[in-house]
Order: C-alpha cells, then structure tokens, then sequence
C-alpha cells in the first residue's frame, strides 16, 4: 500500500533525496506498524516527540501497535515548541 | 540582584525625577514586575482614565530575579493602560534593558504626566535626570539607539525607546529595548510617546547584591540551567530552530489559521517556516537565519537574527536592510504571513525588520492587514481608500507599499494604524476584526485548539497567547497531553497556565523555561533570593492573587463578562476541512465553569470571598 511520511526540523536528515522539502511517498507493507516504519528511517524513539497520522495525535504507548492504512500521511518532529 | 527596593518616580509634567522606597508588603504579594506593576497601577490610576491623558501612567518593572545569574533573568514589563484595548496592559521584552536598570539600581520607573516637549530619560545608577529629545523626535527607533550611543559615548549603554509610528499615534505601539526586543503588545509605545517620552537610557554598574539566601540561590540556579540544558526542548529545539519551528506543526494539526481566520490551514506555511529560514538561497547561497541569539543570562537562546536576500524586490535598493537583524518569530511569520496568505521569506522578514525598526506589534498589524484585506476583497475597501493598492489576500507587493505607507503615515497608513477593531468598525464591517477586547489573535485557532479559545476570552490584555500557553499541552503534550479538541477539563488547565505564567512574568524569567520547569524548579529560586513565601504553593497563590487583581483593574475600567467573547466566526462558522474539520469554538461551554474555578460570579465578577481568600 501508498503512505507518506514527513519528517521536519533536525529530523530532516533522514528523509532519503527526494523532490519534496519535507514528504516522500512510500510503498509499504500492508498493515504496517507505525513504529516499524519509524524504525526503517532510523529515527529514535526519543527523536519522534511529536507524531501525527493525518494531523491527529499518535501518543507514544500506541505506536507499537497502531497499523498504517493506505495513503496514511505520517508526520514526525523532534522535542520542540515556541510561542 | 533581587529587589534593590527602590523605585524611580519620574513627573513628566513637572520634569521631576524622585526615588522612594519599593512597597514591601506589596512586593511579598505580588512579587515584581508584571505583578507588583499592576498594583501600583490600580493604585495609582483611575481604570476609567484616558489611557492617552496624562492621568494614564507607565511602568517599566523589572522582577527580583533579573539581573540574576537564573537563567533568563534578564526580563522587563511594561504596565499601562492600553489605549488599544482600555484593559490593562503588560507587556514583557527581554534583550539587556531589563537587567542593566537592576544594575543601575532600581527595581522600576513609575512615569506620570506629560512632558511639554520631547524628552529622554537618562538613568546612570544614581544619578537620573530628563534631557532633551527634540532632536529625536521623528526618529527611529534605531537611530535614536545609534543617535544615543554616539551621544554618550558607551556601548554599554541601553536603550528602550519608541518609533515613528508611536509619535503618529498607532494604536499598537511597541516599545523597542536593544533594537529588536520588544514590549511588543496593547500600545504600550502608544502611550510611551503620549507623554513626549522618547526614550530610556540605561547604564548600571552596581552589580548584584541583596539576595535573601545566596548559598542556596546559586544552588538553585545551577539546578535550573540544569533541567533547561537536559530538556530536548529548551536545550535543543528553541536553540536550533526557534519558535518558528511550530508553523509546520500548527498547520498540520489543523489550527493554522490563515486569512484573516477565514480558513484554517496554509498552503504556504511550509515555505516561511523554521526550516524555509534555514536552507540557503539561490542568490547568495546564505540562509535567511543567520544565528541564534539569547537575552541576558539566558541558556535557551531561541531569538532568530536574519537577513533578507539583498535582491529582493523589498530591499534592492536599500542597503541600510542587507545586514542582519532581529528575524522572524512564530507569531509574527504567522500574522504577517499565513493571516494574510503571505508565503514570501523575504518580504515578511523585511517587514518584521520595519516592526523593530519604527516599533510596531507584527501581530496586530498583521491581523489588522489581514482584516482589511477580506475588506478589500469584499468591495468595502476600494483602491480609492488605499491609494491604488491592490490589498489582496497573497498581493506581497501590495503588503510591502501599506507597511511603508503606515511607517510614513500616509496614504492608507494611518487606517491601519487603528487596529482592525477599530478598522473594521470604520467601514461597518466590526464583525471582520479578530480581536478579544480590541486585540488581535496570534496564530492558533480556537476552533482548533479549544483551550486557547478560553486563553483568548479571558486574557487580562485581550486575545493573547501569552496569558496562558496552554497549545504546550494540547499541542506538544507538555507538561500532559491534553486533546485539542476537548472542552472538558480545558477551565481547569487555562487556569492553571493563567496562574503560572502571572507569577513567571514577575519574576523576571522568561517563560519558555515553563516547556522544562515546573514551579518545583521555579520557586526555589525564588525562594532563595526573596524575603516572604516563595514555596510552590505561595507562588500559585500569588499568581492566582495577581490574575484577580488585573481582573478587578479590568472590572473597574468597565469590563464585563460579555467582553470575554470571540468573534462570530470562531464561534459558528465550521473549520472547513483537514484534521479538525467541523469544530467551532466552544467556549460558551467552558466559560461558565471557567467563572466557578476562579471564584468569580456568573457575570465574570470577583466574588468578596474570592478577595478576601487572596488577600486582595
Ligand atoms: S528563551 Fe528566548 S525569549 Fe526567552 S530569554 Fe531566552 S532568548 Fe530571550
């Protein structure tokens, strides 16, 4: 199946080269775990502070068991914030 | 140094400059700065005053830990009556000011009057005196900080003063400390120049001194620098990317709201985000973001220094804007940019640079381009009124000929120098203007995000983010997540921020340290350097004690339930698609319980039983 996944911020060094500033689309598994595919960018649990599945919040205890649909956009961020 | 316990009284009508001594029992209440300002405030004027008469009066406060080696603890507030709003106003700016006035020795200036013609303020420790600003007077503000500098003769000298746009009576006014740090917020530069005030100078050499318990303070203050350099927040993200690192998160959850709030969610974002400042560009191979910088003390740094690309149409032709300087916030990228479909680096950075420049809130005037945009659009607004500009939502070239025409004051510059309250009252369109209390949002819908929607109701000093963060919960899960969406529970949460950024902003810390500390962290160093109860539980009830006395000062100044309220739109026109499609506001829900937590009545009134339990 289609995903997408965006990373942003430092976390921006592991996008592979791509046209986008900020998203690549992916062919997956079907049912893929959220955190494998977190896994397969090497990125550290503690790097994804802020995941996002459509826009919608993903805590960090459901990440291991949340399976991806098709044309899931997955959006990551590392600790940050501002005001 | 914490409390140097003295306060400069300057008359500016009679040109008098007294000291006397800080109120003691006050300062055990409310601590200083944003707090104890306010009390003298209410004190001192009549709520009902012209908050552009003389009767109005300006405070500069510094907290008992600025000028301290805590980090942050560099900070300053103004406090006034805001001629934006008619509330109370405080407005916080960090930079070196703040610090430097402690080292000269004093904890605030209190100013009354009016000046007959323009002066400054000279503050070299003790010795203080008014001094002619004629020669000021139509100035920038970064003239008149290179104009003083050359004047005295000493690098080390600060400077706080006012722009053009303050002297032509914008109504949203800032005050501008070490070029591009500013009392950003409400007018208060407004009323700074009511009074033929154009500037403080500020020169301490007396060091730091008169802490409660030194020992115990150090240790407390190492403990801090600590939990700010472990947290990934504070210790890597501000530092790295800024606040503006939060225009991509906001617009991908579904809360960036974008033309004058008539959409949520910008096409554009990605393009004048942290990330956009960062990556080189084509003319130069440089980046906007030049480095990152800190305000006195500070071991966070988030502040941005940019430049703008010298062939841009904005400054091609104007060296004085290719050096670096005071670069994009979160907040004004967004009012200046989303809100008014804006997606150019350049121009907004440039015309952030014109904010430092001539002192003008990017909020405010951003949201108040933005209103008068959808006015455009809607035929209210003609090329007649704007002097043949096109101002279109997205027309950069237009928002570059307004901005430069409000510095000048002509043309169309003077209609947005009302603010799009007031603006959009004048072309009979009130319902357009997206304020609280006459003050424009920043960049997080209440739809979206339902605690802000209460954040913004409630605001002392009308729609402000900075009264209670609480997008650091719903949002980012700091301290605990929280769900956007979610009414329930979100009084309790509002009013907890409300009470701890109340007691942070008289402290003199900044309160981005709050993404790491927690009072825990916050009272011990209080608690150490100051006399009387600092303990977690004395701070969240003085926090809670200086709310309320706003909240009265506001009561006062004839302020009522009925104006903690947002604009129709927020409230029944849907947010039409993305992740938080469907939701409105709903802080009809939440204000009735809001007014229960606080103690208040069901009209928004401070009970006697609320009083007397805070000892107001
Ligand atoms: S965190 Fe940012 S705004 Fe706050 S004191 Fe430090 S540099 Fe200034």
């Amino acid at each position: 199946m289609n995903v997408s996944i965006e990373l942003y911020a430092s976390l921006m060094k592991h996008l592979p080269p791509g046209k986008s500033r900020f998203r690549r689309d992916l062919k997956v598994d079907d049912g893929l775990i959220l955190n494998r595919l977190i896994e397969q960018f090497h990125i550290k649990p503690e790097e994804a502070h802020l995941v996002l599945i459509n826009g919608h919040y993903i805590d960090a205890e459901e990440r291991d068991d949340r399976k991806l649909a098709a044309g899931d956009v997955v959006s990551i961020w590392p600790p940050v914030a501002g005001g | 140094m914490s409390w140097t316990r003295k306060i400069l009284r300057v008359n500016l009508s009679k040109g008098s400059c007294t000291s006397e001594p800080l109120n003691m029992e006050w300062a055990k209440q409310y601590l200083g700065q944003r707090g104890l300002a306010s009390k003298y405030l209410s004190e001192e004027i009549d709520p009902k005053c012209d908050a552009l008469g003389p009767d109005n009066k300006l405070i500069m406060a510094t907290g008992p830990l600025t000028g301290t080696m805590a980090s942050t603890a560099g900070r300053y507030s103004v406090i006034c009556k805001s001629p934006l709003t008619g509330a109370i106003a405080c407005s916080n700016s960090g930079g070196f000011l703040g610090a430097e006035l402690k080292f000269a020795g004093w904890d605030m200036i209190i100013f009354e009057g009016k000046s007959e013609k323009p002066v400054y303020l000279l503050v070299q420790d003790d010795k203080v005196e008014l001094r002619d600003a004629s020669h000021l007077w139509g100035k920038t503000v970064w003239e008149t900080d290179d104009i003083l500098h050359q004047t005295h003769q000493d690098p080390q000298l600060r400077v706080a003063c006012v722009g053009r746009t303050a002297e032509n009576g914008c109504l949203y006014a800032a005050i501008v400390n070490d070029k591009h740090r500013a009392a950003g917020r409400s007018g208060v530069g407004t009323v700074m120049a009511s009074k033929n005030l154009k500037a403080v100078a500020v020169r301490g050499t007396q060091g730091v001194g008169n802490l409660e318990d030194a020992k115990t303070f150090m240790a407390a203050v190492d403990a801090g620098k600590g939990v700010l350099a472990e947290n990934a927040v504070t210790g890597q993200g501000l530092p790295a990317y800024g606040t503006q690192v939060l225009m991509n998160v906001i617009n991908g959850v579904g809360a960036l709201p974008a033309r004058n709030m008539r959409d949520v969610g910008f096409e554009g974002a990605e393009n004048i985000s942290a990330e956009a400042m960062a990556e080189p560009r084509a003319s130069d191979g440089k980046p906007n973001l030049t480095t990152n910088a800190g305000c006195f003390s500070c071991t966070i740094a988030c502040g941005r220094i940019s430049t703008v690309d010298k062939t841009h149409f904005s400054v091609k032709d104007k060296p004085q804007y290719h050096g670096a300087s005071g670069g994009l916030e979160y907040e004004a990228a967004w009012a200046l940019g989303a809100d008014t479909g804006i997606d150019d680096l350049d121009a907004l950075t440039y015309v952030n640079f014109l904010c430092n420049e001539d002192g003008f809130d990017p909020i405010t005037y951003g949201a108040t381009v933005a209103a008068a945009m959808e006015m455009f659009e809607e035929g209210v607004i003609t090329t007649k009124e704007t002097g043949g500009i096109e101002l279109k939502f997205g027309n950069t070239e237009a928002f570059v000929a307004v901005t430069e025409a409000l510095v000048a004051n002509e043309g169309f510059g003077p209609d947005l120098a009302l603010g799009s309250k007031r603006l959009c009252e004048k072309y009979g369109r009130p319902e357009l203007s997206m304020t609280v209390k006459g003050q424009e949002f920043p960049a997080y819908d209440p739809r979206g995000i339902q605690g802000m929607g209460l954040t913004y109701a409630t605001s002392n000093r009308g729609a402000c983010h900075l009264r209670s963060y609480t997008v650091s919960s719903e949002v980012l899960g700091l301290p605990i997540k929280t769900e956007m969406g979610d009414a329930e529970g979100k009084p309790e949460l509002v009013k907890a921020f409300q009470d701890v950024t109340a007691l942070v902003d008289s402290a003199g810390l900044c309160i981005f340290t709050t993404f790491a500390w927690g009072m825990d962290n916050i009272a011990p160093q209080i608690d150490a350097a100051c006399e009387g109860d600092w303990s977690v539980e004395g701070c969240m009830e003085a926090g809670e004690r200086i709310w309320n006395m706003e909240r009265m000062f506001n009561t006062a100044a004839g302020f009522t339930g009925k104006d903690d309220n947002l604009p129709p739109r927020l409230m029944k026109e849907a947010i039409k698609s993305g992740p938080t499609e469907g939701q409105v506001s709903r802080l009809d829900e939440m204000l009735p319980q809001y007014y229960q937590i606080r103690g208040w009545t069901e009209d928004g009134t401070v009970t006697k039983e609320t009083q007397q339990r805070l000892s107001l």
